[in-house]
């Protein structure tokens, strides 16, 4: 690591390099047949790692930086995210 | 040519920003630096100086304002005291990790309790470890150059560190003396503009005060020592460039009659003038005394002390600043310095002056003879407190 | 060396007229330091202010215990302050007063005399029951002392005053043209 002058991070957006993914416990899994595309998990999501780009396509999770909190299965008014353990 | 003028030491810190051409100031007033925030919001309400001003709500969040600028890229100076450094305490350690080279001019002055608004060291003593340069200055025109030599030398590469320009409550903030006041032409080519290496920028986004874990923590502080280490090379050379383009010569310590000296008064600001009166009256009488004053007491001029102290018999250091259950805080490092050495000089520690006492000839007379007595007991170590009335404390057996 | 001290009250102006007068001697080439009783200021109180002017730079930094002047803007501050206190024998003691010298027992020192009040209103600075006599006491200063010039001290009140520039630099004169030595 370089030891940079008041220890300055002298790029942009350097930390999506530090995967949070890894510290998953359990995994949201969503049950696109449920889901109605509310969009409420999008919103909740402390990390921002869901995102829809088409309604057929419905919302993603992005893998590499959930962190598994659960928040949007909690939130999720359709019961159509379902937290499964994790297995590595 | 330099204009003459009989100023203030607050005022002459205030020059000394102006003729820097400092971008931010962000202050808080407090007794005895207040008269810096006035100056500097005159000349600000003037036009004279093209400078953003902020009126901050308490000396914590002036530093923070300061941090915040100089990350920017400007060049930035405040003023504070006593309690108002003290507050700005967690503050000044930020200023350093950082690197930011913001300049604070301090009017030294005691801390409370008892509640007290004149003269001594403990406030930047008291800071002593945080990583700032600290400068401290004998009379108004060195608070003047001191802080215009401490800008050239924080933002310089090799250091970027913020600096302390000291000057004692009241006997100089508020003493009338002449100072000459140097051309802006003259000082714009010694000073250029403040270069960052990085600075905070909406189109090269970066991340200032990022967390280190105790994986890295240590390099980063390694590495502000070593800052603190080359500001060494860096200040002597700027007190050189200051000379030739000035005229007045600056040392990190500054040696008076200590060529066949075996009596060596150590001191640092104001009190350097009363006790050099002292060695010439010491001199007079047949008396081998002689006089350190030290500019710089971050980064510690080891090597000058080292140079300057090391024949004499007894070395005498006058502190206006107590580490209590201690002793004076100079003291101990001016011991360091020897710690190793085959041939040592006795070091003899006196605290005087605290909250404002007037320091005069005769006690510095005293402290001398003191020192003597001592040396023919062959005393091994002595912290004593000049003019203390012992007999009136209370005690509770 | 000369080191002088001031006697006045809070807000009559001791401090600006020993500033006044260490920008006086300065504009001649001389060594000076101005500093007041270093303190609390309070309007009434007793205050005192020093100067200490020299040909060469001035290293001392204690406050002034042996005066060789002291000009006193105020005579009722005689009964709470000893204005003579440690002032050298022979030393100069200047007064605000309709008395002449004669009039006053200090064998030890001379003693100048100017009523500095009755210029001050005449020309205008403050009001009987509050004149501002601190510039016109400074043309006592010279008249009596000797050791700065009137012209530099009336060139310094004015860069010193912030109103009445000329009100101030007349009240020097007369006070310079009325001041009456004892010796």
């Amino acid at each position: 690591m370089k030891i940079t002058i008041g220890a300055t991070v002298t790029e942009a957006g350097s930390s999506v390099r530090n995967k949070t993914g890894g510290w998953r416990n359990m995994r949201p899994v969503t049950d696109l047949a449920k889901c109605k595309r509310c969009g409420i998990c999008i919103i909740v999501c402390p990390d921002a790692v869901i995102s829809m780009k088409t309604r057929e396509e419905g919302p993603k999770t992005d893998y590499d930086y959930c962190k598994g909190c659960g928040i949007c299965a909690n939130e999720c008014p359709f019961k159509a995210i379902e937290m499964q353990q994790e297995e590595r | 040519m330099a204009m003459k003028m009989v100023l203030r030491g607050n005022m002459a810190t205030a020059y000394a920003a102006k003729l820097a051409r400092v971008e931010v100031i962000p202050a808080y007033p407090i007794t005895p630096s207040t008269l810096f925030p006035e100056k500097i919001s005159e000349f600000v309400a003037n036009g004279e100086l093209k400078c953003q001003f902020i009126k901050c709500e308490s000396e914590h969040s002036a530093m923070s304002a300061c941090i915040g600028a100089s990350a920017t890229g400007a060049r930035v100076a405040t003023a504070t005291s006593s309690q108002g450094l003290a507050l700005m305490h967690e503050v000044v350690f930020i200023a350093a990790g950082l690197r930011l080279p913001i300049v604070m001019a301090i009017g030294n002055r005691a801390l409370s309790a008892p509640i007290n608004i004149w003269c001594d060291h403990q406030d930047t003593i008291a800071e002593r470890d945080s990583g700032w340069l600290q400068f401290y200055a004998e009379k108004n025109q060195e608070t003047l150059d001191l802080m215009l030599m401490a800008f050239k030398i924080c933002e310089d590469h090799r250091v970027l560190l913020p600096g302390m320009v000291g000057m004692d409550a009241f006997v100089l903030t508020h003493t009338m003396e002449c100072v000459d006041i140097p051309e802006q032409e003259e000082v714009d080519r010694f000073l250029p503009p403040y270069k960052p290496v990085y600075k905070l920028d909406v189109n090269n986004p970066m991340t200032f005060g990022a967390f280190s874990s105790p994986d890295n923590y240590m390099e980063f502080r390694y590495a502000v020592h070593m800052a603190m280490e080359s500001a060494v090379k860096v200040i002597d050379e700027v007190f050189e460039e200051f000379e030739k383009k000035f005229g007045r010569n600056y040392q990190r310590v500054v040696p008076f009659m200590v060529e066949d000296a075996e009596v060596i008064l150590v001191t640092i600001g104001s009190m350097t003038g009363t006790a050099r009166e002292a060695v010439r009256l010491l001199r007079s009488k047949g008396k081998k005394v002689g006089l350190l004053k030290i500019t710089t007491l971050r980064p510690f001029p080891k090597d000058l002390l080292k140079k300057y102290l090391k024949d004499a018999k007894v070395v005498v250091v006058l502190e206006r600043n107590i580490s209590l259950g201690f002793g004076g805080a100079v003291y101990p490092e001016i011991a360091a310095v020897f710690a190793n050495a085959a041939r040592r000089p006795k070091i003899y520690d006196f605290i005087i002056g605290l909250g404002g006492r007037d320091i005069v000839v005769e006690d510095i007379v005293k402290v001398y003879e003191i020192a003597m007595d001592a040396l023919k007991a062959k005393k091994a170590e002595m912290v004593e407190w000049i003019g203390v009335r012992k007999d009136e404390i209370e005690v509770i057996k | 060396m000369y080191e002088i001290r001031f006697h006045g009250r809070g807000g009559q102006g001791a401090v600006t007229a020993a500033n006044a007068l260490a920008v006086a001697a300065a504009m001649e080439g001389m060594y000076v330091q101005a500093f007041p009783v270093f303190g609390v200021e309070r309007r009434g109180a007793p205050v005192a202010a020093f100067v200490r002017i020299d040909e060469k730079e001035i290293d001392i930094r204690s406050q002034i215990y042996n005066p060789d002047i002291v000009v006193v803007l105020d005579m009722t501050l005689l009964g709470a302050v000893n204005v003579t206190a440690g002032l050298k024998k022979g030393g100069i003691l200047i007064f605000n007063t309709k008395k002449k010298p004669g009039e006053f027992s200090y064998p030890d020192f001379k003693v100048a005399t100017v009523d500095a009040t009755e210029i001050a209103v005449r020309n205008g600075l403050g009001t009987q029951t509050n004149p501002i006599v601190n510039t016109a006491i400074l043309g006592a200063y010279a008249r009596a002392v000797g050791n700065v010039k009137l012209e530099s001290i009336i060139e310094a009140v004015k860069q010193e005053s912030p109103v009445k520039k000329d009100e101030n630099a007349k009240a020097v004169k007369d006070a310079f043209e009325n001041t009456v030595k004892g010796w």
